[in-house]
């Protein structure tokens, strides 16, 4: 079975999908993406699915679940590179991404990943329980 | 059926392992291109062929696609049988609601395959399994 490469680059892991996958290769990337948000204290993952010529129900659960997975394990998903093809073929396949932030581009999807930071986090590291109104989610 | 199809000689793929869904794939869009489908319609035709390539798999238990280039005279084409000897659908209607599944995903195989392609054809049934052909025709 391939294997899906996981990036540490800084805070953020990257992962630049560039095979088309088995449904395998799929899950094994969803679990070895949860080790490595635990095992490098990461904040952020970049999922760049630029090479990917289509995302079947499949993939777009299995998006969809690391993007619930790295949320309780306090970082953040951003999705980037959806080919307009793609994008359209998702729509009428009936497909939401629900809970899935996207970017056009690793760099924008960086930004994403640092504002989102900021607001959680900008004031002082303390949590605040009775202000809300720094989260603009 | 659309008479006066002509049929250019079909491939098949068997489809055993999560791999030969991948290969499935892979020959839908071979196929696509050769016939010159635009990219927005090859991208819907192997998504539609990922859906049904996996069912078949895991509710068929296996089976086979043929894959095939079709010509009306008028336009050319990319036509799908897929076809397993598993249990059949019970429920058509049901099964072809988006959300409903038996087994844990998200129900929109078979509804959204149904959207993505142009012409949709299912035959089923506990003594003969299960049969869908699918075609895509150029623009
Ligand atoms: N080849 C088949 N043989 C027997 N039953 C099938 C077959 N294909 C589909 N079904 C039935 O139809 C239901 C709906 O299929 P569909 O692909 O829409 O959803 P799913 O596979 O359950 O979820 P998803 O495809 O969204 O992950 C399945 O749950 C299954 O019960
Ligand atoms: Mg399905």
């Amino acid at each position: 079975m391939e294997r899906v490469p996981v990036l540490k680059i800084g805070d953020i892991l990257l992962v630049s999908i560039q095979v088309d996958m088995s449904d395998q290769t799929a899950v094994q990337l969803q679990e070895d993406l949860a080790e490595r948000i635990v095992a490098t204290g990461c904040h952020g993952v970049i999922i760049d699915i630029t090479a990917l010529a289509i995302v079947d129900s499949f993939v777009g659960r299995m998006l969809s679940t690391i993007a619930s997975i790295s949320r309780v394990l306090d970082a953040e998903t951003v999705v980037v590179g959806m080919r307009p093809a793609v994008a359209i073929t998702l729509v009428e396949l009936g497909l939401s991404l629900e809970g899935i932030r996207t970017a056009l581009n690793v760099e924008r999807g960086m930004e994403l990943i640092a504002a989102t930071r900021d607001d959680d986090h900008g004031y002082d590291d303390a949590d605040e329980p009775g202000d809300q109104s720094t989260d603009t989610r | 059926m659309t008479a006066g199809v002509d049929r250019g000689h079909p491939q098949a793929q068997a489809i055993r392992s999560d791999e030969d869904v991948v290969r499935v794939r892979q020959l839908v869009r071979t196929v696509a291109v050769a016939v010159r489908l635009s990219l927005v319609d090859q991208t819907k035709l192997v998504t539609a062929a990922s859906e049904l390539a996996r069912n078949t798999l895991v509710y068929g238990g296996g089976g086979t696609a043929e894959v095939s280039t079709v010509d009306n005279g008028l336009r050319r084409g990319v036509r799908i049988v897929f076809a397993d000897d598993g249990p059949g659908i019970a429920d058509l209607d049901l099964a072809l609601t988006d959300g409903y599944t038996t087994g844990g995903g998200l129900g929109l195989g078979l509804s959204g395959a149904r959207r993505l392609v142009d012409e949709f054809d299912i035959d089923t049934g506990p003594e003969r399994g299960t049969r869908i052909t699918v075609t895509k025709w150029s623009r």
